[in-house]
């Protein structure tokens, strides 16, 4: 069966080990976490994860299974196949040289993305997007000279319930 | 009313009816030791922590309740980690109790922590760290709870040791926890669809597993094969769920199974597959496994659907409720098999009964191991709560001795762990002290947890160890003979203790026999005592476990072994 990336968001209660639990049924089963995030809902008692990970659609109603399982797991919604919005944010940090500065800055305003910091010898921008938009930021900037970069796991929000 | 953490506990222990516990004192228990010393509840204190372990999970299988167990921390919580695997595998109902050091401790390495919610996470249902002495009834309650309800497994519960020793208003009526009990109510659509499916077969086949017997479901299951003349087979687990003694029992299937009964599966047209989780060593090749058939799945866990064997109607729910309601539709709609067809199919399945019996080579000179068991089914006349270890013993009991009631077979099936049969049967002892209660064992087996022939010795608890010895490790060898070309590496037992002196040495009687001649009567013997008795049976050292499906191959391809009986 075709593998494909899925987008899965869980809600579970928000204890100490739930993360554990979570990423070790996975883990243990064999299957890889591509990316996650992790926060508390508007109740502070829930948080809510979302992970991606690739498999088959029989794969992913396995992992489905396995974490509808957890005691601590309150419900597991695919949300590969429901109009949903994605984001990532990536922060970037670039050195800036005699030779680079320029490039930068009109990456920068061309793109629209977010400064967040500027000194005289680095930049830090912010850019959201979904996972393409995110990827091609990267690409654009790799050959300015990229110092250091933090990127968060993909979140997900359905437009209907 | 305020009460200290050990003092619910055991108050808590008492609301959940509990009436034994197996355990092992330590450093971190010791308040809750002091405490059982002031109380009435039954210990058994064990000689290792595993047996704790096997001997509370012995006690469930055989009783249907929870089985409890009491450890310290560090290296005893670690000691439990092959029971707690083991009844996690099988699905059985355990609450484990772990001591852990005072919460101020946890994470600075203290002497005797270890992280045993982290290392259990993995092989339990659920594990909980008690952190305050507010939350710890409602854990106990929520354990025993979690343990027992849906598809049952064992929950630990870590207990800090300054968490028992802390005091909080006890109120057993203010007691909350969350109700995980999920009810399932199977669409009448699903009914239907089964109906639609068993019409249209000529050869039903039902396959029963572990879920009948933890489900309570044996009653049902044997009146849907009685009453419409449909033939069953079972998993390892499933063995005694219907009765091994009824003509339209085939036997289990799989590796060791019987040839007619991997013969049904491969040729039915219709599967109805309740309580199993189509393991490995049932299914032999997934493509090949019931090729011909419709199957239909029922069994309470969603996550078992579809994991092994892609079904054709899966039916999630309590294998008794669900069988229950199959029954009435099946009556509400008149279905009535078509006895012509009913009557080929079986016809078929007795000539492969006929072809290939389940048998082996009979001896005048050496004891054979299938006729030890053959032999005690004959003396007890079945009426025996029967634990293996693992390997070879296990699998000619489950061929040679036939269950007809549930809970009397209790073997670790999924995760196979030798040294379980001993302490298991000391454990379905104590839940029934006046039934026969034999551990059909090896003498590899028998020596992983040989030190709790001292508990059945301080208790008087009168358990039978039946030792098939053959002076190997009998299933490792029989696989090097097959499939490494009789390279026995380190599978030769020869060096073993003289096991009737050592039963002696334990307080146990120690009973031999070498010749054929002598089987029945040291069974006689061993069966007949008030105490304690290992049999030691030298039998044939290089039986095999015949007939069996080579690892990879199909369960249709089955290697018989040789041939030649005496009739």
């Amino acid at each position: 069966m075709e593998k494909k990336d899925h987008i899965i968001s869980i809600l579970v209660h928000n204890k100490p080990d739930v993360l554990a639990r979570v990423a070790g049924t996975l883990g243990g089963k064999g299957y890889n976490i591509d990316s996650l995030c992790v926060n508390t809902t508007t109740q502070k008692d829930i948080s809510k994860i979302v992970m991606t990970t690739a498999g088959s659609q029989t794969t992913i109603t396995r992992i489905e299974n396995q974490l509808q399982r957890l005691f601590d797991v309150i419900s597991v919604d695919d949300l590969t196949n429901v109009e949903s919005i994605h984001r990532e944010m990536v922060l970037v940090r670039l050195n800036l040289t005699a030779q680079n500065s320029e490039d930068v800055k009109n990456a920068i305003d061309m793109n629209k993305w977010k400064t967040i910091v500027s000194g005289d010898k680095y930049v830090l921008v912010e850019i959201t997007g979904d996972k393409t938009q995110i990827d091609f930021a990267l690409a654009r900037l790799e050959p300015l000279g990229i110092a250091d970069i933090t990127r968060t796991g993909l979140i997900a929000l359905k437009l209907e319930d | 009313m305020k009460l200290k953490g050990t003092e619910i506990l055991l108050k808590v222990l008492e609301e959940e009816k509990v009436d034994i516990i197996f355990g092992y004192p330590g450093g971190a228990v010791l308040d809750i030791y002091d405490q059982l010393y002031k109380s009435n509840l039954k210990h058994i204190l064990v000689r290792h922590e595993q047996g704790a372990v096997h001997a509370a999970d012995g006690y469930a299988r055989a009783s249907g309740r929870v089985g409890v167990c009491l450890v310290t921390s560090g290296p005893g919580a670690t000691n439990t980690v092959t029971g707690i695997a083991t009844a996690n595998m099988d699905s059985i109902p355990l609450v484990v109790f772990t001591g852990q050091v005072p919460t101020g401790l946890i994470g600075n390495d203290a002497f005797q922590e270890c992280d045993i919610t982290g290392i259990t996470r993995p092989c339990t249902k659920h594990n909980f760290l008690v952190r305050n002495v507010d939350e710890l009834a409602a854990t106990i309650k929520e354990a025993f709870h979690i343990a027992r309800s849906g598809r049952p497994g064992p929950v630990l519960v870590d207990l800090p040791k300054n968490v028992m020793a802390a005091q909080t208003d006890y109120d057993p009526a203010n007691v909350k926890f969350r109700n995980h009990e999920v009810s399932y109510k199977p669409a009448p659509k699903k009914m239907a669809n089964l109906l639609d499916m068993l019409q249209t077969a000529s050869k039903p086949l039902i396959m029963t597993g572990g879920g009948v017997i933890l489900g309570k479901a044996s009653a049902e299951l044997t009146e849907l094969s009685r009453k419409y003349q449909i033939p069953v087979t079972g998993t390892l687990m499933g063995l005694g769920s219907f009765p091994g003694s009824d003509p339209l029992w085939l036997g289990m299937l799989g590796m060791h199974g019987t040839y007619y009964a991997n013969m049904a599966i491969s040729h039915c047209d219709f599967l109805l597959a309740v309580g199993v989780r189509f393991d490995d060593r049932v299914t032999g090749t997934i493509e090949t496994f019931a090729a011909n058939a419709k199957i239909v799945h029922i069994d309470i866990d969603p996550s078992s659907i579809n994991k092994n064997v892609t079904v054709d109607l899966p039916i999630i729910g309590d294998t008794k409720a669900t069988l229950k309601d199959l029954l009435r539709f099946l009556e509400e709609h008149h279905y009535t098999p078509d006895d012509l067809s009913r009557k080929t199919w079986l016809g078929e399945i007795a000539e492969w009964r006929e072809k290939v019996p389940l048998t082996y080579c009979q001896s005048s000179e050496i004891i054979k191991p299938q006729s030890v068991i053959e032999t005690l089914y004959k003396l007890t006349g079945g009426d025996a709560l029967i634990t293996t270890e693992v390997g070879q013993n296990q699998m000619w009991t489950a061929q040679f001795f036939p269950f007809n009631q549930p809970n009397s077979f209790i073997s670790s099936g999924g995760l196979g762990t030798m040294g379980f049969g001993l302490p298991a049967a000391i454990g379905v002892k104590c839940a029934f002290p006046d039934k026969h209660v034999i551990d059909i064992a090896g003498d590899g087996s028998i020596q992983m947890n040989i030190q709790e022939l001292a508990t059945a010795a301080q208790y008087n608890i009168a358990v039978k160890v039946v030792l098939l010895n053959n002076g190997y490790l009998g299933m490792v060898r029989q696989w090097q003979e097959m499939f490494y070309e009789k390279r026995y590496s380190h599978t030769d037992m020869t060096y073993a203790p003289d096991f009737v002196k050592l039963a002696e040495a334990f307080g146990v009687v120690g009973l031999r026999a070498t010749k054929p001649a002598e089987v029945e009567s040291i069974l006689r013997e061993g069966l007949a005592s008030s105490k304690p008795v290992l049999m030691d049976f030298r039998v044939s050292r290089e039986e095999c476990v015949y007939p069996m499906v080579h690892p990879g191959q199909s369960i249709s391809q089955m290697t018989l072994g040789s041939r030649e009986m005496i009739n």
